[in-house]
């Protein structure tokens, strides 16, 4: 039998070991909104390109999808696509959808950063105050918790 | 034509992840899934196929909108998902909307709209 030492000795363990799995858990949760956030803007960006490409018949023949598909650039967007789409259902199980929406919308600002100083696009006053909006509306949900509804929820 | 291809993009985006949330959501317990674990799911969910053929319809439809109409539009347009589904994650999902992540989530939407017209 333990002692009452004894078992202060393993609660102390105990939860440093919860500390280390929820510390563990928060950074992965990061890594996959880094991720996402990324992912987005740029798979949409080759998406736009290779579509930009094709015959414009193409958005009333849906057969012709498949043929886009074959493009390097739409191939290249829809890889991107599958995997953002599968790192956000990871990242849906450890947040709520009401923080992932919010918090991966930062990709909007990355967007016009490097329409900005890559491609030397203007942008007007409006989208800088857009970029504001963003950056303050993440940074508000980012600092809330990010899940509020646990596992078992409605089914 | 660009209405009913927005439509269809925010509906089944909208429809996709309420779905998509409410099923991974219950396999949280133990830190977040890699990769070969979600795909797994996938392929045992119904409510996951399900939410990947909304996300499907919702994809092929802004595929089809960013053809006819610029990004510029298509974009912020299509962000009335977003505010559709911050919503729905209250009423639907049982998410707690508390002051900050209300306000941040106006703002975000907002700034979406700013930034991409």
């Amino acid at each position: 039998m333990l002692s009452y030492g004894g078992l202060a000795w393993v609660s102390a363990i105990s939860t440093r070991h919860k500390t280390a799995l929820q510390e563990h858990g928060r950074a992965v949760a990061w890594r996959l909104i880094v991720l996402v956030t990324l992912l987005k803007p740029l798979s949409n960006l080759f998406l736009a390109w290779g579509m930009q490409q094709l015959p414009r018949t193409l958005a009333m023949n849906p057969l012709l999808f498949l043929r886009a598909m074959v493009d390097p650039l739409v191939a290249l967007g829809i890889v991107m696509q599958i995997v953002w789409l599968l790192a956000r259902m990871s990242l849906l199980s450890v947040a709520d959808l009401s923080f992932v929406l919010p918090v991966t919308a930062s990709g909007y600002v990355l967007s016009t950063l490097l329409g900005k100083l890559v491609l030397h696009e203007q942008v007007s006053a409006s989208r800088w105050l857009g970029v504001v909006m963003i950056t303050l509306g993440t940074a508000f949900v980012a600092s809330s918790p990010r899940i509020t509804k646990q596992a078992g929820g409605p089914r | 034509m660009r209405w009913v291809w927005l439509s269809v993009v925010v509906v089944s985006a909208v429809l996709g992840d309420l779905l998509q949330s409410r099923e991974m959501k219950m396999e949280g317990g133990e830190g977040a899934p890699g990769m070969g674990r979600v795909l797994k799911l996938v392929a045992t969910r119904w409510n996951l196929i399900l939410s990947i053929l909304c996300m499907a319809v919702s994809f092929f439809a802004f595929l089809a909108l960013v053809r006819t109409e610029p990004l510029s539009f298509a974009v912020p347009a299509s962000a009335a998902s977003f505010a559709l589904e911050t919503v729905l994650a209250k009423f639907v999902l049982g998410e707690r909307l508390a002051a900050r992540r209300a306000a941040g989530a106006i703002l975000v939407c907002g700034g979406i709209v700013l930034v991409a017209r």
